[in-house]
């Protein structure tokens, strides 16, 4: 930075002249690159290429929605939680009882009201949560998942208890598309729709300053803190969104499925999306759609016919990655994309 | 109003069900306060030990004390290759590499033992001097239970001397409150850790042994007290021997009672005591202040 050209500041010039190679990488890292349109066109690619498969595709398309917004409180902001279902829960549950009960069947605004009602539960969790780290933080996603299921499977009047609530009549998109439960077109196309919609957003989120105050505090919260950014505020905003994301996800799975169940709520979904989203690479934007396809399409061939010998390579494929792949299927192509040996965490 | 000897059922019933808690989560507690390492695969021990007891005993026909004294040893073995292999590995990784690493661990022992004995649950078959009931002179009761309480107890006694009395248990109290000061007095912790990681994974196959009565032993045993065993510890505070044991004993008899006054909301209290006392001391009960 020795020449005068380059002691100007990205601000006073247009992006990317005049500035060295680095900065402008850095000032051009939100740019669109021509193999962000790919995932796109692979899910519009699968509705005309597996008609059977839709189904099969609308949960694949709703788990990514699921594990992007775990990747915004996990891969971005480093708040480790074992506990996101109880947002995916919250979204499936409003969305199923407020149609069980005849309250409000219309998809789209029930969408809405999931988010809210998601939201507002992170952000009372995130409230009180977010004052501890670690173990203890670990420990409090868990209980309060493990209240919300408890109380759930309690209040068997409501929420049809563990049996949950099937038949739900919810009302055909825009009054005209009617969600099918033999065949998904409606469902397919409606989820991938919202996933577009959302995924934007994320990304818009994610590189803002907001966006990069939060990895900033991942990266270090004690030099956050001394930089006078309000750490909490931004750790308890960020919380909220990525629940409201996840209850968006939830009240799409209850829509589509047209049943909600204790199922939504459990460990074994929270620690799922987890591992969805470790096995494409967290904090990267995109490995939750790697993470996804990976994860089911093994799942859906392999758990049936072999159900230990995959949860084994599962088992030794989590390993693997804690010990030596820590940006997971993304990370390791683009380490050997950069030719540059192993990538150390997400970038 | 509950008489006297339906609440000394109670009591009884619930202080088993804690020692088994406390056998098995101890270990746990030890090794999160000397190294902070998230270990979920915990549980994994104390069913592989469990498994070890119980097909000694009813394949080869091995005595029940004599099967576990074999659980403890072997697991403890095991975990040394875990340890000295894998773990060590991970020290000063991050919390999520872990979490992860330990829950990939957690996928292999189910699906290993599914795919090696089964997925049936396994019986285990006490001796006879320890089936049937007791006489308590005012009330009868379970003979296993009142074993239960009776080895939970000497287990505390011989730790709690273990802690305070011996060099060792110095050592390893030095290194939870204070690891880089206990490290630069030249307490070599890497031995240490490995000490106490073996230790602890014995204890917890010996508490998966003697839990397996009333816990119930099939494959997804590390999964379905995998919860309950980290309240016990997050309850109690790390490091602190005392600490999980009151913490189990707390717990053990809620639990109990909540089961049987309350079958349906009983967890439910569990939870909300746990985030309400983790907010108020984040450190647990009996834990110190960072």
């Amino acid at each position: 930075m020795s020449t005068p050209a380059n002691t100007g500041t990205a601000t006073n010039a247009a992006p990317g002249v005049g500035l060295s190679a680095a900065a402008r990488e850095l000032a051009e890292r939100h740019r669109l690159r021509w193999w962000e349109a790919l995932p796109w066109l692979l899910a519009i690619g699968f509705y005309f290429a597996f008609p059977r498969y839709l189904g099969f595709g609308t949960e694949m398309l709703i788990t990514i929605l699921f594990a992007i917004s775990l990747d915004l409180a996990l891969g971005y902001a480093g708040i480790v939680t074992l506990g996101h279902a109880a947002f995916f829960g919250a979204g499936a549950y409003t969305v199923g009882m407020l149609a069980k009960h005849g309250i409000w069947t219309e998809p789209i605004t029930g969408l809405l009201l999931a988010a809210a009602v998601a939201g507002l539960i992170g952000l009372a969790s995130g409230l009180v949560l977010l004052r501890t780290t670690g173990l203890t933080l670990l420990m409090l996603t868990i209980c309060t998942m493990g209240l919300l299921e408890e109380s759930a499977n309690m209040a068997a009047e409501y929420t049809g208890g563990f049996d949950g609530l099937d038949s739900l009549p919810i009302q055909p998109v825009f009054g005209v598309f009617e969600f099918d439960v033999l065949y998904s077109t409606t469902q397919y196309l409606y989820v991938l729709a919202v996933l577009v919609i959302c995924f934007v957003f994320v990304r818009t989120l994610v590189y803002s300053p907001f966006g990069h105050s939060l990895t900033g505090i991942r990266e270090n919260t004690l030099r956050m803190h001394a930089v006078g950014a309000p750490v909490r505020t931004r750790l308890v905003v960020c919380y909220t969104i990525s629940a409201a994301l996840a209850g968006i996800a939830g009240a799409l799975w209850a829509q589509a499925n047209a049943y909600v169940n204790l199922s939504v709520l459990g460990i074994d979904r929270a620690a799922t999306v987890l591992i969805v989203l470790v096995l494409g690479g967290y904090g990267r934007l995109y490995g939750a759609f790697v993470g996804a396809v990976v994860y089911m399409v093994l799942a859906h061939f392999l758990s049936r016919l072999y159900p230990s010998a995959w949860q084994l390579g599962l088992g030794l494929m989590l390993v693997v990655i804690a010990l030596f792949a820590r940006g997971g299927v993304l990370g390791i192509g683009a380490a050997l994309w950069h030719g540059r040996g192993k990538e150390r965490g997400p970038s | 109003m509950i008489s006297v000897v339906e609440f000394a059922n109670m009591l009884l019933g619930g202080v088993a069900a804690g020692m088994v808690l406390f056998i098995v989560s101890v270990g746990l507690s030890v090794t999160l306060g000397l190294m902070g390492f998230v270990n979920l695969a915990h549980g994994g021990f104390a069913m592989i030990g469990g498994y070890i007891v119980v097909l000694s005993m009813n394949r080869l026909g091995v005595p029940f004390i004599a099967a576990l004294a074999i659980g403890f040893v072997l697991v403890a073995a095991i975990s040394v290759v875990f340890e000295r292999l894998l773990y060590t590995r991970l020290y000063r990784a991050s919390e999520l590499d872990q979490v992860l690493f330990t829950i990939g661990l957690v996928f292999v022992m189910i699906a290993s033992i599914t795919l090696i004995v089964g997925p049936e649950t396994q019986p285990l078959n006490l001796p006879s001097w320890m089936q049937g009931q007791s006489n308590l002179g005012f009330m009868t009761y379970r003979t296993y239970s009142l074993v239960l309480i009776g080895a939970g107890v000497l287990i505390m006694l011989g730790l709690w001397l273990g802690f305070e009395r011996t060099r060792m248990g110095a050592q390893i109290r030095a290194a939870v409150d204070n690891r880089r000061m206990a490290e630069s007095l030249g307490i070599n912790i890497t031995r240490l850790f490995t000490l106490t990681f073996a230790f602890g994974s014995g204890m917890a196959a010996l508490g998966g042994g003697l839990g397996a009565e009333f816990l119930g032993l099939d494959p997804q045993y590390p999964l379905k007290y995998l919860v309950i065993f980290l309240i016990v510890v997050a309850v109690g505070g790390l490091g602190r021997v005392t600490g999980v044991f009151f913490a189990a004993l707390i717990i053990g008899v809620l639990d109990f009672t909540l089961k049987k006054y309350l079958p349906q909301g009983g967890t439910v209290f569990i939870y909300a005591m746990t985030i309400l006392l983790l907010l108020w001391r984040p450190q647990g009960l009996f834990g110190r202040a960072p």
